[in-house]
């Protein structure tokens, strides 16, 4: 029976893939994106990856949806259409190479020697040191800590490139981000849903420690209930000069930072946590890394400056 | 007692499931735009309720059920702001295909 279920989700899964490569329309075409990440959340799922299937739904349907169709908006308000549809043997080349990727990765899974090498019980035997009950929080913030601290530094310069779009004139002005009048009924779901929201969001990265949650899907959670006001025009958009947003901004990232630099003062080594200690720095550090992300996420689909600061 | 909770919540869910069946069916068939959203708000409404209704016997704890609960007035209030936000575009353009 479930041996049933999970070929309809793969069946789904492909035949939307298919129909995202036919769309006509760029906006179908994203919508039914959004769709796939939704669908591929519950893909993630019945392979017992939750902490996967929320950041895949979050991030990749939610969040990526959003900043596509701000995209085609912008395109579509200019009359800007991309040069040409791709012909289709160009179609036909990238399906080939994709086509390819994929049974070259399904032969190097099956090949694997059984059983397949793997860190799990090491992974878990170090688990009680850190404080932590989530394995996956534990890679994240614990053993593989340089890494997430990248990331995060990332999306900062992903929104510094998104940022220098912004005319001259703008430059630490405030983005351009709801429309002129919004319907009674967003308005009534941007008074309604925050509170409920901003509890999930924080709830998120609290579980993070010890169940599925974390970081970025807490961060896009959060980023989203802000993005709902800004629409709905009960708050005005940020200016993007002021200093308290650029601190949030960084602060993440920054106390992350010190934080490893510390390390070689008191654990004897960049990102190492004090014996005993480890539960309440990674926790003081995920707080400040999801409202960090909660603001970029936010201003990245915001967008650059399009008003002059001060207006 | 349990028997009775499981009979329960098997028509609960296996009316839910219809109710989305003749949503997906609205969805599909309908004629106009606005029709198919009524279709797909009623699957939305009435097919989630059964199922969480259903669902609610085999809850673990109090908290699991509220949580159930949550789950349902938060869609509801999603499907009922979205089904007016598209309702209203399509009120503005007039009724297209």
């Amino acid at each position: 029976m479930t041996l049933l279920l999970d070929l309809a989700l793969a069946a789904w899964l492909l035949a939307l893939a298919m129909h995202i490569g036919r769309a006509g329309e760029d906006r179908n075409a994203i919508i039914a994106f959004i769709a796939f990440g939704l669908l591929l959340g519950l893909g993630w799922v019945r392979v017992s990856a939750p902490d996967v299937a929320l950041t895949e739904v979050a991030i990749g349907g939610g969040g990526t949806g959003i900043l596509l169709l701000r995209a085609e908006a912008h395109l579509r308000k200019r009359r800007v259409g991309l040069a040409r549809p791709m012909s289709g043997a160009g179609k036909a080349v990238a399906a080939l190479v994709c086509g390819a990727v994929t049974l070259g990765l399904a032969v190097a899974v099956l090949t694997l020697p059984n059983p397949a090498p793997s860190l799990a019980p090491a992974s878990a035997a170090a688990l009680e040191g850190t404080g932590l009950g989530n394995p996956v929080t534990a890679v994240l913030l614990a053993y593989r800590a340089l890494d997430t601290v990248l990331e995060k530094v990332v999306v900062v310069l992903a929104l510094i490139g998104v940022w220098s779009l912004a005319p001259d004139a703008f430059w630490g002005g405030a983005p351009a981000l709801r429309s002129a009048m919004a319907p009674a009924s967003l308005t009534y779901l941007a008074r309604l849903l925050p509170p409920f929201g901003v509890v999930i969001g924080i709830y998120m990265f609290w579980a993070g420690a010890d169940a599925p949650g974390g970081t970025f899907q807490a961060g896009m959670v959060l980023a989203a209930m802000w993005l709902l006001v800004i629409l709905a025009g009960l708050r005005p958009e940020p200016e993007t000069g002021r200093l308290a947003l650029r601190l949030l901004l960084v602060g993440g990232p920054a106390i992350f930072l010190l934080i490893g630099f510390l390390g070689f003062a008191i654990a004897g080594g960049f990102l190492a946590y004090p014996e005993g200690a480890a539960k309440p720095l990674i926790i003081g550090m995920e707080a400040a890394l999801a409202v960090s992300l909660a603001v970029t996420l936010a201003l990245l689909v915001a967008g650059p400056a399009r008003k002059a600061p001060g207006s | 007692m349990s028997l009775l909770a499981n009979a329960f919540t098997l028509l609960c869910v296996a009316l839910g499931a219809v109710f989305f069946l003749a949503g997906t069916l609205g969805l599909l068939r309908f004629p106009d735009a606005l029709s198919r959203l009524h279709a797909l708000s009623k699957a939305d409404n009435l097919g989630l309720g059964l199922i969480v209704l259903g669902l609610l016997p085999q809850a673990s704890s109090l908290a699991g059920a509220l949580k159930l609960l949550c789950v349902w007035l938060l869609a509801q209030l999603s499907a009922a702001a979205v089904s007016q936000l598209i309702a209203g575009v399509i009120h503005r353009r007039g009724p297209g295909p």
